[in-house]
């Protein structure tokens, strides 16, 4: 590696990080992650308390499509193995490898994001938006929610990209990408709840 | 460049066993819910009873195998902070649900 004395001193400046710092930021970020799970506890309670509140518009069970949604939580659920296997690269140091899960980790990501928001917008159209009715103000705000999460998640995701690519795996874009794994497992975690609450709840009855 | 290894205590550190063990089960813990409720064969409470049992379950496999939690030393502030944020979930939907339903029960 040739560089010549600024960015040597640029980058030593960066790779002086304490390992603690590291782990401070990690921990740090997981409170991040507490207080974000308090937030959605509170949409999801409200959905809770909305969710047959249908003002004679559609029921979950007329809106759903079961197998379409167990598509999208299979893009997210391989979206967060992708992101293990980018972690596991890290670990190996490959530069290449953490870049290729990376971009495997953002298609499947935006994947998921792209059958929601084609969801959404079938829904709109047919007459069927937060407007329509209680219900569907709670759902459009939770899952909503949880949609604008990801789509952060795969912006933060293509930053780092361009991190990798330029500065290489210093140990502040190793900490990153770490901060962003822990973020990509949350996101698929809360999607558990949506599935099951939204979706599944909402077509038993 | 030898990038140096990070010290991964606070965001836990896998191996490749521990995603895919994490992985395959997630798979099966997504599935059976789905069919549960597509097939359309048990009755709804027991339906209801399966597919939370295989939410808190996958919750569970993703928090340990995802994210790495355990009972180590290293991840014990975690936990703690994972507990004490369940507390105060458990206090607002539990909540939430109890005084809407008794304002329901009163007002109609």
């Amino acid at each position: 590696m040739t560089t010549d004395a600024s960015t040597i001193d640029a980058v030593q400046l960066e790779e002086s990080e304490h390992p603690d710092t590291v782990a401070n930021h990690a921990f740090g970020f997981w409170i991040y992650l507490m207080t974000d799970l308090v937030l959605f506890a509170s949409i999801f309670a409200t959905f809770s308390v909305l969710s047959r509140s249908y003002a004679g518009g559609p029921t979950g069970k007329e809106l759903f499509n079961l197998p379409y949604t167990l598509g999208e939580t299979m893009f997210l659920l391989f979206s967060s193995a992708a992101c293990g296997m980018a972690v596991l690269a890290i670990y190996r140091g490959k530069k290449y490898g953490v870049l290729a899960w990376l971009g495997v980790t953002f298609l499947l990501g935006f994947g998921f994001i792209s059958m929601e928001v084609n969801e959404f917008y079938h829904m709109i159209l047919d007459g069927n938006g937060p407007q329509r009715s209680g219900f569907l103000s709670a759902f459009f705000t939770l899952v909503g929610t949880h949609g604008t999460h990801v789509t952060f998640g795969l912006i933060w995701m293509a930053v780092m990209v361009f991190q990798i690519i330029f500065k290489g795996l210093t140990t502040p874009v190793q900490s990153r990408l770490m901060r962003l794994s822990m973020f990509w497992h949350f996101l698929d975690i809360v999607w558990i709840g949506v599935f099951t609450i939204v979706y599944l709840m909402g077509s038993i009855s | 460049m030898n990038p140096a290894h990070i010290d991964s205590s606070g965001a836990g550190r896998g191996s490749f066993k521990s995603y895919a063990i994490g992985f395959v089960f997630s798979i099966i813990l997504t599935v059976v819910p789905f069919a549960l409720v597509m097939s359309g064969r048990l009755s709804g409470a027991a339906v209801l009873f399966g597919i939370f049992a295989a939410a808190v379950v996958q919750i569970l496999v993703h928090l340990h195998y995802f994210l790495h939690l355990d009972a180590s030393s290293a991840m014990r502030w975690n936990v703690m902070a994972l507990l004490l944020t369940l507390l105060i979930m458990t206090l607002f939907v539990w909540g939430t649900l109890w005084i809407m339903g008794y304002l329901n029960y009163r007002l109609t």
